[in-house]
């Protein structure tokens, strides 16, 4: 499926079709992360329940720590 | 001939020194004056620290705090631009080599330097009287002690971090937007450093023209023009990511909720280091429980060519081309055996374990 991930379109295999999964494959998994899905912001808890679809758009954004 | 000639006190020319800054209508010399007025505390004096700090100290704010507990190094200088070769050669404090640089650039901002790894106390002593906290720190154990005291003293702080060609930055203002607990709920652990996955400058300068911008809006009066969003980019992938962060949040937040604890200014919420007695080594527990993924934090660290890093199922053991010595073990606790110097250990974990 395709998604427009962080403003890029992104063809992405269909077997990652929750936000958990999606993470994982951007080895963002064990980052902390704030995820917008279609212009709603998720809750941590929500990731493995929030399935993607064709042409859904996400902003991902991941904390780093050093300055 | 005037013996005085060389006194900028004496040069016309100086009273232009803001002109450019004035000449911009949003600011003006109301808003220049308002940043002659201000105090800000910049807590750590690396990579965002130079930067945020040579940016406000030339644009006129009034008085400059700086705080950092560490020593200029070789592998800094690629990035971190107040320092020289000199200072690297001499290991200088940063706060110092800072502030020399900094007075030279600007006398008449009052900046002051203080070397320390700063606790929840004296976070509390150097906070007092500021208008503002830049974050330049490396890790989040001080961001969220930043975050609990921008609360509790109704202080606005702009959080920044960069790894790689990627950065991130947000403001935080009490009683407005969400804070960093309610964006980030815990303290990462063992996530990528500049020293693990390197550095670009530009995503340093990227952060912090975003950081600053905001701190001269704020500092001038212009309230309204903040943000207001969680920003990020990679510069090398082409990417940039702006969300509303209005919904998020919390109101059981611990720190800025309707019942503060201010977690992380309790001792409980703070990593305890401890000198091994006779050892030459120095612990340190992190503040939370956490579960380290020793395989995924050998194979990172191993990438650092210059260190010899081995495995076991209990630990992960990196020795340094200095001698010294880091262990981990998977509940979080550091080793680092080959000092007894908290600060210098202190230093080590944060450069490898975030």
């Amino acid at each position: 499926m395709e998604l427009i991930i962080n403003g890029n379109r992104k063809y992405v295999e269909p077997e990652y079709n929750t936000v958990s999964k999606l993470l994982e494959s951007l080895s963002l998994g064990q980052k902390t992360v704030i995820v917008e899905h279609n212009q709603q912001i998720l809750q941590k808890e929500e990731h493995p329940h929030i399935a993607l679809a064709d042409k859904d758009i996400l902003e991902i954004v991941h904390f780093v720590g050093g300055g | 001939m005037n013996v005085n000639t060389t006194n900028i006190e004496q040069q016309p020319e100086q009273q232009n020194r803001y002109s450019r800054q004035e000449r911009f209508a949003p600011l003006g010399q109301k808003g220049q004056q308002h940043l002659a007025e201000a105090t800000v505390l910049i807590v750590g004096a690396g990579a965002l620290g130079s930067s945020s700090a040579e940016t406000l100290v030339r644009a006129g704010v009034g008085k400059v705090i700086i705080a950092d507990r560490d020593y200029v190094e070789w592998s800094n200088l690629q990035r971190q631009q107040l320092f020289t070769e000199q200072d690297a050669q001499e290991r200088m404090p940063k706060a110092i080599a800072a502030q020399r640089r900094l007075q030279q650039i600007n006398s008449e901002v009052d900046i002051q330097a203080h070397i320390a790894d700063v606790t929840a106390d004296e976070m509390k002593d150097l906070a007092k009287g500021v208008d503002l906290i830049m974050d330049a720190t490396d890790n989040f154990e001080t961001r969220l002690m930043i975050n609990d005291i921008s609360q509790k003293y109704n202080i606005p702080w702009i959080y920044g971090g960069c790894v790689g060609s990627y950065g991130i930055t947000f403001t935080i203002i009490p009683g407005v937007t969400p804070c960093l607990q309610c964006l980030m709920e815990s303290a990462p652990l063992g996530g990528d450093t500049c020293d693990t996955s390197g550095i670009i400058p530009p995503a340093v300068q990227m952060v912090v023209a975003h950081q600053c911008t905001e701190a001269i809006k704020l500092l001038s009066g212009n309230v309204d023009q903040l943000r207001g969003t969680l920003l990020s980019f990679d510069l090398w992938n082409n990417e940039q990511v702006s969300i509303k962060m209005s919904s998020a949040r919390k109101p059981h937040c611990p720190s800025c909720g309707s019942e503060p604890t201010y977690p992380y200014l309790t001792k409980a919420g703070q990593s305890k280091t401890e000198v091994l007695c006779g050892r030459d080594t120095v612990q340190i527990r992190p503040a939370q429980k956490v579960t380290v993924d020793l395989q995924e934090t050998a194979q990172r660290l191993a990438k650092l060519e210059e260190h010899q890093v081995s495995v076991t199922p209990f630990l992960v053991s990196m020795t340094m081309q200095s001698g010294q010595r880091l262990v981990i073990f998977r509940d979080g606790r550091v080793m680092v055996h080959g000092t007894k110097d908290i600060a210098e250990a202190r230093t080590l974990y944060h450069r490898y374990f975030g």
